[in-house]
């Protein structure tokens, strides 16, 4: 009993770490059709700059994530002026290329400035003690990273569902050049919900570096990762990735704390098997 | 238009014989720079095999990508089956290289045929993640089914038994590269007559509208089918190369690195010549070799940087950027 419980608790946790790095990333290729690999790399940004602001500057944790998700913003606004706008609706091979050679210059930059070790991120004494819930005790980061998941879930769908901007977002969505001609601004439309998804990275790179480590070949580790939950719960959908966030983060968890010795082996046989039922993924639109 | 069909048809016949001789030319061009690599450089012929063996890989990705329009980035899949399968045969006593070449293009073989029979069921984008997972999969398969592979310490141990029982691998690796010099020119050549037999053409045809060739009454599936397993066939013979020359076969070769490194040597050369596959392997590892030997980051650095450039500047790769100056010229 109290192992299937630290195992809900771990998967859950882990679940909504994968679900904020990737439901951005979901947006990205759902609304942009950008197979977005150099997702990773943008949420390794941030780890290094919370990692510097925390540690080496001393400030406190929630000044390290707004600096962390500022700062990424800003170094990827002219990554999609110059390089992003020019792929967009481009083959899928030629976009994979061009984000590939993207994460491979973020690794090596970073690396060179910042050196080939691992980056901690030093937590504040409220989060890194475990938490009375009454019948047990959790780790209050734990909780932390869940409730920023459910924060971001929510908002996510109060913005898409409730507000005029999520109107004229699902209205692009849907078909660009009819809402083009009905007057909605799609560049300043791709050029928000670009942000919003680079900014959503930053967060979960940041609270999520308990489960992912910040390290110099972090970008390329996980990029796969994150391309696989996005596609089994079906780009573009909010409802699509947090069933495929919860489901994989499930699966994996689960795998290492019983069968630690097959590693990632559940993860990619549910995987192909999602994928081969699923050709879309859960949730996703037809094309 | 009328006119212009006309001409076109006239001028198409010249080219094809022109193609015929700039492919004898072309092959002996690859022929003079095997023999230079192997006159000027010596004391790195083990590098230059291991250059040969992505060849094949690289070329084997060509056939995929750009002749069918299949977009992978799980090759290494087939390149590691070929590797694990020679290295396991030679541990259990097959030291004859021919016959471990053979076992591994029969192993790639098969790994293409599983590959291809699951990841054509999908498009687009699933296609791609269903193949980083096949890759992902065998690698934590080979790493976990360590009595047979050696799992992550690699499978170490290979004696193989001196070429048609005459020409023994020495410490300088000459039988090892001229043999894989040898075997890349055959494969080569072999598959030149494939991508230009019409099943070659079939495939070109599919990449360029599915849809089309399907109701002009081919079979979409099987043909893809095919290249796959071809496709497997060479890469595992790449494999196999590799572990002959290396006498280990380590997890990198079932890795999702080495996938992505030779799509990136593919589309640096350029897609769907064969020749492309070729420049660009050369090209890439030659560079990783120099650069990476004083910091392998700034060589990560480089690569990206010169992928951009090459998505935003030549999508064709170098080969077609050679034929665009050419064509200038002319």
């Amino acid at each position: 009993m109290q192992t299937i419980l630290s195992i809900a608790i771990d998967a859950l946790a882990f679940g909504m770490v994968l679900f904020i790095i990737c439901i951005g990333l979901s947006l990205t290729m759902g609304l942009m059709r950008v197979v977005n690999l150099a997702h990773g790399a943008f949420a390794m940004i941030a780890g290094y700059i919370a990692s510097y602001a925390a540690r080496d500057l001393g400030l406190g944790y929630a000044v390290a994530i707004f600096l962390a998700i500022i700062g990424t913003i800003i170094i990827s606004i002219p990554l999609e002026r110059f390089l992003y706008r020019r792929i967009y609706g481009s083959p899928e091979l030629t976009q994979v290329l061009m984000t590939i050679g993207i994460t491979f210059c973020v690794i090596g930059i970073t690396n060179y400035f910042f050196g080939p070790t691992l980056k901690t991120i030093p937590l504040p004494q409220a989060l890194s003690q475990p938490i009375d819930v009454g019948f047990r005790t959790i780790a209050a980061h734990r909780l932390f990273v869940i409730a920023c998941g459910a924060v971001v879930a929510g908002g996510l769908w109060y913005l898409i569902e409730r507000t005029s901007f999520g109107i004229k977002l699902r209205a692009t969505v849907d078909n660009a050049a009819m809402s083009d001609a009905l007057g909605v601004r799609t560049q300043v439309v791709y050029a928000i919900s670009f942000a919003i998804a680079i900014g959503l990275a930053a967060l979960g790179g940041v609270v999520g570096a308990e489960f992912l480590p910040i390290e110099p070949y972090y970008a390329l580790r996980y990029m796969v990762t994150f391309l696989v939950v996005v596609s089994v719960g079906g780009a573009g959908s909010i409802p699509g990735a947090v069933i495929a966030c919860l489901l994989l983060g499930f699966i994996d968890t689960t795998g290492r704390y019983l069968m630690p010795e097959f590693g990632n082996f559940f993860f990619y046989a549910a995987v192909i098997l999602i994928v081969c039922l699923f050709p879309r993924g859960f949730l996703g639109r037809a094309q | 238009m009328q006119v212009m069909a006309q001409a076109q048809t006239v001028s198409a016949a010249p080219r094809a014989k022109g193609l015929w001789w700039r492919d004898v030319i072309g092959i002996m061009l690859i022929v003079i720079c095997g023999a230079a690599g192997y006159w000027l450089f010596p004391d790195n012929l083990a590098l230059l095999t291991r250059i040969v063996a992505v060849a094949l890989l690289v070329l084997s990705i060509d056939l995929i990508v750009g002749y069918c329009g299949v977009a992978t980035l799980g090759q290494a899949a087939l390149f590691g089956a070929g590797a694990y399968a020679a290295g396991i045969a030679c541990v259990n006593g097959v030291t004859e290289p021919m016959t471990l070449i053979a076992i591994g293009a029969l192993a790639g073989a098969t790994a293409g045929l599983v590959m291809g029979a699951i990841m054509l069921r999908a498009h687009g984008l699933a296609q791609l993640v269903l193949s980083i997972a096949i890759v992902q999969l065998f690698h934590e398969a080979a790493n976990k089914a360590s009595a047979y592979t050696g799992g992550s310490d690699g499978l170490a141990g290979l004696m193989v038994s001196p070429l048609f029982g005459i020409f023994e691998f020495d410490l300088w690796g000459k039988t090892a590269y001229l043999m894989g010099f040898a075997l890349l020119l055959l494969v080569f050549i072999l598959l030149k007559f494939i991508v230009a037999s019409p099943f070659g053409m079939l495939c070109r045809g599919i990449k360029q509208d599915p849809v089309r060739i399907r109701a002009m009454g081919a079979f979409v599936f099987p043909v893809l089918l095919k290249m796959f397993v071809i496709s497997g066939a060479v890469a595992g013979m790449g494999g196999a190369l590799a572990a002959i020359s290396t006498q280990v076969v380590g997890l990198d070769s079932v890795s999702f690195e080495l996938s992505a490194n030779a799509l990136v040597m593919l589309v640096l050369g350029g897609l769907g010549t064969l020749y492309g596959a070729l420049i660009g392997t050369i090209i890439f590892m030659g560079f990783e070799h120099m650069v990476s030997a004083i910091n392998p980051f700034h060589w990560m650095t480089m690569v990206g940087a010169l992928l951009i450039a090459v998505v935003l500047a030549a999508p064709g790769g170098l080969t077609s950027l050679a034929e665009k100056l050419r064509g200038g010229k002319a």
